[in-house]
């Protein structure tokens, strides 16, 4: 019979209608700035300078090599080397800029940075009142610590600080011996 | 002095309509969001019901564009040639027994002659702006509207043949006689009212262009049709214009069929007769929400099919049912209203089924050629 369909119809939007009202999980809004679904943690926005310790600018692992500026496809990075008064390099930037209106999100930088000091924020709340240099983000707004990166990719932080500690200790290790297979030496403590 | 009260009276009237116009698109956005389990809009004010308070300043405060190529006069006069008949039309519909601002004779022609105009104003919008999309909307809506007034004109006739009145006062007295001592002879509660009353749905539905016959203004598909080229104020007109013609419809319905000014059931008849009015307004537009949550929109074809093929015939039918439920009021049939029912009910029913076959026969078995 012709309207059976329609009657069908009618009779679930009213459903819907009562059920709304009396089942929240129904609704599948999430009211943003209130309520918020946790992060996957694979999420990525744009990139930050990790930090070891307590001193942003002490412990900042990048060393100013500028793999990242030459890699970066829309070139939103610039970096300047710090130097001495001697004019000798310093293993520090004097300028870390990234230009977050620029930035395409695509983590080449963090692919090819041997350091591992440059990660991606999930950070997505970036408006500002001026488009130019409010999304000009420096190296004091980059800079975040390392647990920062902990709490916000927990298995690829562990990750990371595993194969930094093994560099570590390879490094930390006299480098001779290499004709004989030594025994396994005991890892030096300090660390 | 009387006829500048009365004009007065009007303006403050279209006021008020004005305002519940306003309540009635927060209403339908909260409505339709909850139909489709959503929230709705529920930021603006407490659960967010000033919202459409927002929407009217931000219309308000909007730059109005006229596009370089368009015709200026008519473009500026559309909006208001769609406003000006639809608040005309209202004057003539009965809220109550003396609340009625003109009391025609020839109440009903005058409401289908103003509400003709409104055809006028789309197709000016369309023209005037210069846009193929403007234009196809305008076509649409002229194909659809003049489709649909004339299943429209017939369902409300069939009242006028049984009342043997024109005036919308008439008509509502009519329906006041009392039934099994508490129910009035509302003319839904008859088979060709009921017939009648759902036929004049659908063809209101079309006429006002709301859901499953909005393709004069179908988004996915021309953009907002004959609204394309407006923006500001003049945009909100054409939505006030709309709505105006929606209640306008809705008011129809009700004075044809639901009874006009008066209470379901006699005993309620302490409560004022404007309220029930208002009761029975906000219940149709109640219905026209839900309507719009439920069902999709029509093609183009689909649609003229069922106004020629369909509604047009069933409209017809529906005149000799009438007939035959007045003439069956004299044979003295044993049990004579449950009987009077029955048979009218059939005559309605079958016609139904077998155009409703005939519909089903050529549609549901779909085929593809090249989709799929």
């Amino acid at each position: 019979m012709i309207g059976k369909g329609i009657a069908k119809g009618f009779i679930e939007t009213a459903r819907n209608f009562v059920g709304s009202y009396t089942d929240e999980s129904r609704l599948v809004t999430v009211q943003y700035p209130e309520e918020r679904e946790p992060l996957k943690e694979n999420t990525r926005n744009f990139p930050f300078l990790v930090y070891d310790g307590e001193d942003a600018e002490k412990g900042l692992r990048c060393v100013a090599c500028k793999i990242c500026e030459k890699d970066c496809p829309p070139q939103c990075i610039y970096i300047v080397l710090e130097r001495d008064e001697k004019g000798r390099p310093q293993k520090h930037p004097k300028v870390f800029d990234i230009d977050v209106s620029v930035c395409m999100s695509c983590q080449i930088c963090v692919e090819v940075c041997p350091f591992e000091a440059i990660k991606m924020d999930t950070e997505f709340e970036l408006s500002q009142t001026d488009r130019f240099q409010g999304l000009l983000l420096d190296k004091v707004q980059l800079a975040k610590s390392n647990s920062y990166y902990h709490k916000l990719h927990p298995t690829e932080a562990a990750a990371v600080d595993a194969k930094l500690a093994e560099e570590k200790a390879k490094k930390a290790t006299p480098a001779p011996a290499p004709s004989t297979a030594a025994p396994p030496q005991p890892a030096p403590s300090k660390t | 002095m009387s006829l500048l009260l009365t004009a007065g009276a009007f303006f403050v009237f279209i006021g008020i309509l004005a305002g519940l116009f306003g309540v009635t698109t927060i209403l339908e956005r909260k409505g339709l969001g909850r139909l489709q389990n959503r929230y709705g809009p529920n930021r603006v004010g407490p659960f967010g019901f000033l919202q459409f308070a927002a929407d009217g300043l931000k219309m308000l405060t909007k730059e109005d564009i006229v596009p370089r190529t368009a015709d200026r006069i008519v473009h500026f006069l559309a909006p208001l040639a769609l406003l000006i008949p639809v608040c005309l039309s209202f004057s003539v519909l009965p809220f109550g027994p003396k609340l009625v601002f003109l009391d025609f004779d020839a109440g009903l022609l005058f409401f289908f002659a103003v509400g003709a105009a409104t055809e006028l104003a789309v197709f000016m919008a369309g023209w005037s702006s210069r846009n193929k999309y403007s234009l196809l909307g305008a076509m649409r809506a002229i194909a659809q509207m003049i489709s649909y007034e004339v299943p429209l004109v017939i369902s409300s006739l069939t009242v006028v043949m049984l009342v043997g009145s024109l005036s919308l006062t008439n008509i509502v007295r009519e329906q006041e006689p009392v039934l099994f001592g508490f129910l009035h002879t509302w003319h839904v509660f008859t088979p060709w009212g009921l017939a009648g009353f759902i036929l004049f749905l659908i063809a209101a539905t079309a006429e006002s262009n709301r859901t499953p016959f909005d393709i004069p203004e179908a988004e996915s598909e021309i953009i907002a049709g004959y609204l394309t080229e407006y923006s500001g104020f003049k945009y909100a007109l054409f939505f006030l214009g709309e709505y105006l013609g929606l209640f306008a419809m809705c008011g129809l319905g009700i004075t044809l069929f639901l009874g006009g000014w008066l209470p379901p059931f006699a005993f309620l008849g302490f409560i004022p007769s404007p309220i029930w009015f208002a009761l029975k307004l906000l219940a149709m537009i109640a219905l026209f929400i839900w309507v719009r949550g439920t069902l999709p929109r029509l093609r183009v074809d689909q649609l003229l099919n069922f106004a020629w093929k369909f509604m047009l015939p069933m409209t017809l039918i529906n005149f000799v049912v009438a007939a035959l439920w007045h003439y069956s009021g004299n044979w003295g049939l044993p049990a004579g209203f449950a009987l009077r029912w029955l048979i009218c009910g059939t005559v309605v029913m079958v016609p139904y089924l077998l155009l409703a076959r005939l519909f089903t026969r050529k549609f549901i078995p779909r085929t593809y050629r090249y989709a799929e």
